[in-house]
């Protein structure tokens, strides 16, 4: 019998800052039996309630095991260290919030991983758990413990520390291994805790680091990762989910009691994206592109908001205004909820004029407050390194229709320390801005205009063509923002109407660590964490010292330091740590990317395949698929930027407090 | 923009786990439980128009009650008993729609003057409060402070206090360690609330539970009525 941990915390509750978040209860979340169920999940967001409770991935796999019978799926997230403490002192065990049962009695704890700034939060919750941090530790009795998300595609750092990691997308994904762990229990546990992870690995789809052995060279880089098992993969492909009308998810989302960074249905209106920007890692490991009709979208629409309540709905995808049927399902939705005050939004869409023509409709009687572009890169020369194809030509005319039709905000967002950056392409920003003002100004006749320029260092990422290069030192990235700051601030007639945000080099300098460390850097992961690093995508938690410290403490004696692992450009030649891992993608067509990107006549572009078919990228064929849009699908303008309608009224879409 | 034709007054409870919402967390989910429940909510004029519900005073956070109020304008007549149901059905578990009544013309929340409570002492034996609320009682002022988004403020906390007693039925029951507080304060500004009472009675008779005492609003109204809404 596995009891419910509350009575011990409730009277602990009321010594935390925001309690509600520990009390689950939320409409629409479900409470097995647990006893009548054979196969028991924790899926967990390492992050807190806040940010982890409005998360898609883990909504979905919430209601696709909970609609199985006999399976149970419980939540858990990160506790803040006020908690923590307070459960260290009283022995209570991190807990899930659906029936505040400990972690550590589940089958399987499933964690979804969208950065790698999570990975300190996995090892508090697994201590909190009961469950040793080093997989090799456990026994029969711990749960097995998963990665999935974005993060998951280099799982090495955490390799340590997870029996297993799923790679892609995880609606089919979950119900295989739940079958395999159900046939497993159901058999007598044969083999036990190993017998399971080899059956997990052989026909589960899943990445158990444990049946890999990884040597390296005198110089530090990898000699070899092979397969120590029988059976098992030389490569682990990604799971791809090739119809999305079939699995209609989130359909009753969860609506949370305490405040969250979205409070919004959201639905996904495609899957992927071919746009071909070199630094997205989401872009290239989601491929290929996979619509959702408009009539599924509609219908997910009504129920959706029937389930909850909610007054905004937003339509996620990569890059929304890609959909072929965009506009229909635009005008569709914006007639039908026109007079209900319900805001619609589109996150991540390009902009040309086509688009802000979408932002007005989806806004008709609303308020329009800010639009968001993303140029990424200040110069033209950078745009086409990154294959952001988009000249400032049109972001002026785009940005410029947008203040005509009434809004008064844009936002833009940029990165520092691209391949080949130059401190001119960043100063170029600050030109950039101050027409971007002077032509909206002349366009409206009005001085009430803004744009603010927003702009974090770049963190190459695995599976995409900059996975070989060089990061930029965080020196360089803040002197060149420091530069930047100077400049747009020089000319007072400007000033005013340009605002300045940005992120500091040292964090993004870690992320580069997680995003492309090889299973040495487990030994810094747990050095932070023992040092008490907690929440290391949160700014006030963040500690730079407390990381390059522990980095020099725990790669003592190794060839490889920091350094090494961020600011080294990596060869062709090299074998890095996920190329074992296979997203889909042709490992030559990346490098060929990657060469044309920095070809010393100036970058190539590369072109949006979803109009022009193509194979080159190796999705397509390794699949067995081809795109997927609709037959009323008509080619948009290629030149064209992510927009974010930022306060589709009456909307609620926050920022999440972290920076 | 459509007028508002009915005025309907609304008690809930938040209870069990729901105790920790804030009054904020309560009203976003009153406001989507409104939408959910599909009733013909009025909304304020003007650039961001918000839907009309307006509050009487909440409990605070890690309170309990099982008599908080709003008020919800519509623009067509509605059954009451038919808006209790459904805004019940739309909003979670521990936030439950108990009464909901035809205002009329009187004022919004005329009636709630004073608040009846239970405060749970956890650690505190029935004979150890009953010396505690003896002292309070047979004192003329008992101030206590209490640091507000203004700065630290004072106030009277005996003023407000009508009546205190202990519920009988611990006392000297098998396991008496948990004495409970009945007690009727009267809606002051500033409130003194059932935490700064208590702190009143730690300063006059160092009454310290020893763990946070759980605090239950049972109802509120009329002083003169025995306070009932």
């Amino acid at each position: 019998m596995v009891e419910s941990v509350y009575s011990r915390l409730e009277p602990l509750l009321p010594r935390v800052r925001k309690p509600i978040q520990y009390i689950g209860g939320e409409l629409n979340s479900v409470l097995k039996d647990w006893e009548s169920a054979q196969v028991r999940w924790c899926l967990m967001y390492p992050d807190a309630y806040e940010v982890g409770l409005p998360n898609q991935g883990l909504q979905i796999l919430y209601e696709v095991l909970n609609g199985c019978d006999g399976v149970l799926a419980e939540r858990t997230y990160s506790v803040w260290p006020d908690l923590e403490a307070l459960m260290r002192e009283h022995g209570i065990p991190q807990f899930t919030v659906d029936g505040h049962r400990p972690v550590g009695e589940f089958d399987l704890l499933g964690v979804s991983f969208a950065t790698e700034l999570g990975y300190t939060n996995l090892l508090t919750a697994l201590d909190l758990s009961g469950i040793p941090l080093a997989a090799a530790d456990r026994d029969d009795s711990h749960p097995v413990v998963l990665a999935g998300g974005h993060a998951a595609f280099n799982p090495e750092p955490i390799a340590e520390f997870i029996d297993g990691a799923v790679l892609g997308d995880g609606e089919q994904a979950v119900l295989t291994v739940t079958s395999l762990v159900r046939d497993w229990k159901a058999a007598g546990r044969p083999g036990g805790r190993d017998g399971l992870l080899l059956r997990l690995a052989i026909d589960g789809g899943v990445y158990v680091p444990r049946f890999y052995d990884v040597t390296y060279l005198a110089d530090g880089r990898i000699g070899s990762v092979r397969p120590n098992r029988p059976g098992v993969p030389g490569s682990v492909a990604k799971h791809t989910l090739m119809d999305l009308d079939d699995w209609p998810y989130p359909g009753k989302p969860l609506v949370p009691v305490a405040e969250t960074v979205h409070e919004r249905y959201s639905v996904e209106i495609f899957r992927g994206c071919t746009r071909g920007c070199r630094f997205c890692q989401a872009g290239m490991i989601t491929r290929p592109v996979r619509e959702r009709s408009k009539a599924t979208i509609t219908s997910m629409v009504e129920t959706g908001l029937a389930a909850t309540g909610f007054s905004e709905v937003g339509l996620l995808s990569l890059s929304s205004s890609d959909h072929s049927e965009i506009h229909e399902v635009a005008r569709g939705l914006a007639s039908q909820y026109e007079g209900t005050k319900t805001g619609l939004s589109l996150p991540s869409t390009r902009v040309d004029s086509f688009n802000v023509t979408l932002a007005d409709e989806l806004t008709r009687g609303g308020r329009r407050s800010g639009l968001t572009f993303a140029p990424e890169g200040g110069s033209d020369r950078i745009r086409k390194v990154i294959n952001k194809m988009v000249t400032e030509e049109d972001l002026i005319r785009t940005v410029t229709t947008a203040y005509s039709s009434g809004w008064r905000q844009v936002k833009l967002y940029f990165m520092c320390g691209l391949p080949t950056e130059t401190d001119e392409d960043v100063m170029a920003i600050a030109g950039l801005a101050k027409r971007v003002i002077k032509a909206g100004r002349e366009a409206t006749g009005r001085r009430d205009i803004r744009a603010t320029v927003s702009i974090g260092g770049f963190v190459p990422k695995p599976h995409t063509p900059f996975q070989w290069t060089a990061q930029c030192p965080a020196q360089t990235v803040d002197a060149r923002l420091r530069a930047l700051a100077g400049a747009l601030r020089s000319d007072p007639g400007y000033g005013r109407s340009i605002g300045f945000r940005y992120h500091d080099g040292q964090p993004s300098i870690i992320e580069g660590l997680l995003s492309r460390g090889d299973r040495r850097v487990a030994g810094v992961i747990r050095a932070v964490w023992e040092d008490g690093g907690r929440f290391d995508g949160w700014s006030e938690h963040f500690a730079f010292d407390r990381w390059a410290r522990a980095a020099q403490t725990a790669l003592a004696g190794t060839p490889v330091d920091l350094d090494w692992y961020t600011t080294r450009e990596r060869g062709y030649e090299e074998i890095l740590p996920w190329d074992h891992l296979d997203a889909g993608l042709d490992r030559d067509w990346l490098w060929q990317d990657w060469q044309d990107a920095v070809a010393p006549g100036g970058a190539a572009e590369v072109d949006d395949c979803r109009w022009t078919p193509c194979y080159e990228c190796g999705v397509c064929p390794a699949m067995g698929t081809e795109i997927q849009t609709s037959p009323m699908g008509v080619p948009g303008g290629r030149t064209s930027l992510p927009l974010i309608p930022t306060a589709a009224s009456p909307a609620v879409s926050t920022e999440a407090g972290r920076g | 923009m459509a007028e508002s034709v009915q005025h309907l007054r609304v008690r809930y409870a938040k209870h069990g786990r729901m105790r920790f919402a804030s009054h904020r967390d309560i009203a976003r989910a009153v406001e989507r439980g409104v939408r959910k429940a599909r009733l013909p909510i009025a909304y304020s004029a003007g650039f961001t128009p918000h839907p009309k519900i307006s509050y009487a005073g909440a409990a605070a956070t890690g309170m309990a009650s099982e008599a908080e109020y709003l008020e919800l304008a519509l623009t067509s007549p509605c059954a009451p008993e038919a808006v209790r149901a459904g805004l019940d059905a739309a909003l979670p578990d521990g936030i439950d729609v108990i009464e909901v009544t035809e205002r009329g013309t009187e004022p919004p929340f005329a009636r709630l003057e004073a608040s009846q409570w239970q405060v749970t002492l956890p650690g505190v034996s029935h004979a150890v409060a009953q010396t505690a609320v003896g002292e309070f009682l047979a004192a003329d002022r008992v101030e206590v402070e209490r640091l507000t988004k203004k700065g630290p403020r004072r106030m009277d906390a005996r003023a407000a206090v009508i009546s205190m007693e202990l519920d009988r039925r611990a006392d000297g029951a098998p396991g008496d360690d948990c004495g409970i507080l009945r007690m009727v304060v009267r809606h002051t500004t500033p409130a003194v609330r059932p935490d700064d009472i208590l702190a009143a009675l730690d300063s006059v008779a160092g009454l310290a539970p020893s763990a946070p005492p759980l605090v239950t609003r049972l109802a509120q109204g009329l002083l003169d009525r025995g306070c009932e809404a």
